[in-house]
C-alpha cells in the first residue's frame, strides 16, 4: 500500500490515540475495535490483514499486549515509506496511548489505594466490570468477522472456538496453542 | 513529586526492589515471560519470587490497575515503581516493562515483512490470528464468574454486557459513546445499590 501522510495526518494519528488513551479501561485491547474503525474503515491507513496481523504478532511475542499499538503505528508508517516513518508512527502511537493513562495512573493509584473502601470507588469498580467483559467478547467477535471472505473461513473460526474453549477450561501454556495455530496456518490448513 | 515516606510504602511486603536497575531488569524479565497472559506471570514473579507485594496487596493493586485506563500490567508496574522510587521509579518501571519487548516485537515484524509474501508465512499469521482471537474471547469468558458477586445484580450485569456487546460488535459505535452512554448509568446504579442496607 502506498500512502501519503501529511504532518496534519501524523498529528491526527497522535491526537486520536491521545483521545483514546483514557478510555482504555480493561486494557489496551479494549481499544482495538475503535482503532479498527478509525485506522481501517475511516482513514484507510491500514488494511484489514495488516490490522489483524499486528494484533496476532503482538500476541505471539512476549510482553504486554499493548505492543499491538506499537505495531499499528509501525505499520501505518511503513505504508508511507521506510523504517524512519515506521519508527515515527510507532513513537506517536505509543506516546499517544500511554502518556495520558500513565500520568493518570501515577496520580490516581495512590489516591485510590488510600480510598479503596469509599462508595464511589467501589461503585466505579462494580459498574465497569460487566462492560469490560463484554468489550473483550466484542473484540473477539470483530476479529472473527475480519476473517469473513477468506477461503475456508469456517476452519479459522473452528480454531478460534476451540482455542477459546481450551484456554477457558484448561491451564495449558498459551505458547503451545500459538505454535499449533502458526503451524496449521503455515501448512495451509487454515 | 518525590518518593512517598516509608510509612506509605508496601505495608507488609517482606522485600522491595533494591535499586532502579533491579526494578528495570526484574520487570524486563517478567515481561519476557508473558506470552498472551501476563497476570499469572506477574503474580508468580512479584509475589511468590520477589516478594515485593503480599498476596493481598497484589489483589488490591491489580484491581486498581484494571480500573484505571491503560494497559493493566503497565499500570501495575508504574504503581510499584512509583511506590518505591517516586516518579523516577514509575518511569524506570515503564521502560522495564516495555523497552525490550518492543524491540522484540519490531524485530518480529521486520522479519515477518521479509517473508510476508510467502504463502507459508501468510498462513502462519492467519493461524496465529485465529488462535489470538480465541485467547481474547477466553479472557472474557474467564472473567464472567467474577460478575456473579457483582452488587449491581445479575440482571443488570447481563443487560449491561449485552448492550455493550451489541453497541460495539454489531452497531460498531465508537468506544467513547459506549463507555459514557452505558458507563455513567451503570456507575449511578452501582452507587445506588451499594447504599442499600
Amino acid at each position: 500500500m502506498n500512502l501519503v501522510m501529511t504532518p496534519a495526518d501524523w498529528m491526527a494519528l497522535l491526537g486520536h490515540f491521545l483521545s483514546l488513551s483514557l478510555l482504555a479501561v480493561g486494557g489496551a485491547i479494549a481499544l482495538a475495535p475503535d482503532m479498527h474503525r478509525y485506522l481501517v474503515d475511516e482513514r484507510q491507513w491500514l488494511t484489514d490483514p495488516e490490522f489483524a496481523s499486528s494484533i496476532a504478532l503482538a500476541q505471539a511475542a512476549p510482553g504486554p499486549n499493548v505492543l499491538f499499538i506499537a505495531l499499528l503505528g509501525w505499520n501505518v508508517g511503513l505504508n508511507t515509506g521506510g523504517y524512519g516513518a515506521a519508527l515515527l508512527g510507532m513513537l506517536l502511537a505509543m506516546t499517544g496511548v500511554l502518556v495520558p493513562s500513565a500520568t493518570l495512573t501515577y496520580a490516581a493509584s495512590r489516591w485510590a489505594h488510600r480510598n479503596r473502601t469509599r462508595r464511589s470507588v467501589r461503585a466505579f469498580k462494580l459498574a465497569m466490570a460487566p462492560i469490560v467483559v463484554a468489550l473483550l467478547l466484542a473484540t473477539a467477535w470483530l476479529l472473527s468477522a475480519g476473517m469473513l471472505g477468506r477461503p475456508r473461513a469456517w476452519l479459522s473460526w473452528s480454531v478460534t472456538l476451540l482455542c477459546m474453549l481450551i484456554v477457558w477450561r484448561t491451564r495449558i501454556h498459551l505458547l503451545w496453542l500459538l505454535g499449533a495455530g502458526a503451524l496449521l496456518g503455515a501448512l495451509g490448513w487454515i | 513529586m518525590s518518593a512517598p515516606p516509608p510509612s506509605e510504602m508496601a505495608e507488609g511486603a517482606p522485600a522491595r526492589p533494591a535499586s532502579l536497575s533491579d526494578l528495570y531488569w526484574s520487570l524486563s524479565w517478567l515481561a519476557l515471560q508473558g506470552f498472551g497472559g501476563v497476570l499469572a506471570v506477574v503474580q508468580r514473579e512479584l509475589v511468590e519470587k520477589k516478594r515485593w507485594l503480599t498476596q493481598e496487596e497484589f489483589i488490591e493493586d491489580w484491581a486498581v490497575a484494571q480500573i484505571l485506563p491503560g494497559p493493566n500490567v503497565v499500570n501495575l508496574s508504574l504503581m510499584i515503581g512509583g511506590r518505591h522510587f517516586g516518579w523516577r521509579g514509575a518511569l524506570v518501571a515503564l521502560a522495564g516493562i516495555l523497552s525490550i519487548p518492543t524491540l522484540i516485537v519490531l524485530l518480529l515484524a521486520v522479519a515477518f515483512a521479509g517473508v510476508a509474501d510467502e504463502p507459508a508465512a501468510r498462513g502462519a499469521l492467519r493461524g496465529l490470528a485465529a488462535v489470538a482471537t480465541g485467547l481474547i474471547a477466553a479472557t472474557g469468558l474467564k472473567l464472567l464468574p467474577a460478575l456473579r458477586m457483582n452488587a449491581m445484580g445479575r440482571g443488570a450485569c447481563l443487560l449491561l454486557g449485552v448492550l455493550t456487546f451489541g453497541a460495539i460488535a454489531l452497531l460498531r459505535l465508537p468506544l467513547i459513546v459506549v463507555l459514557f452512554g452505558l458507563g455513567l448509568p451503570a456507575c449511578a446504579w452501582a452507587w445506588y445499590r451499594l447504599g442499600r442496607p
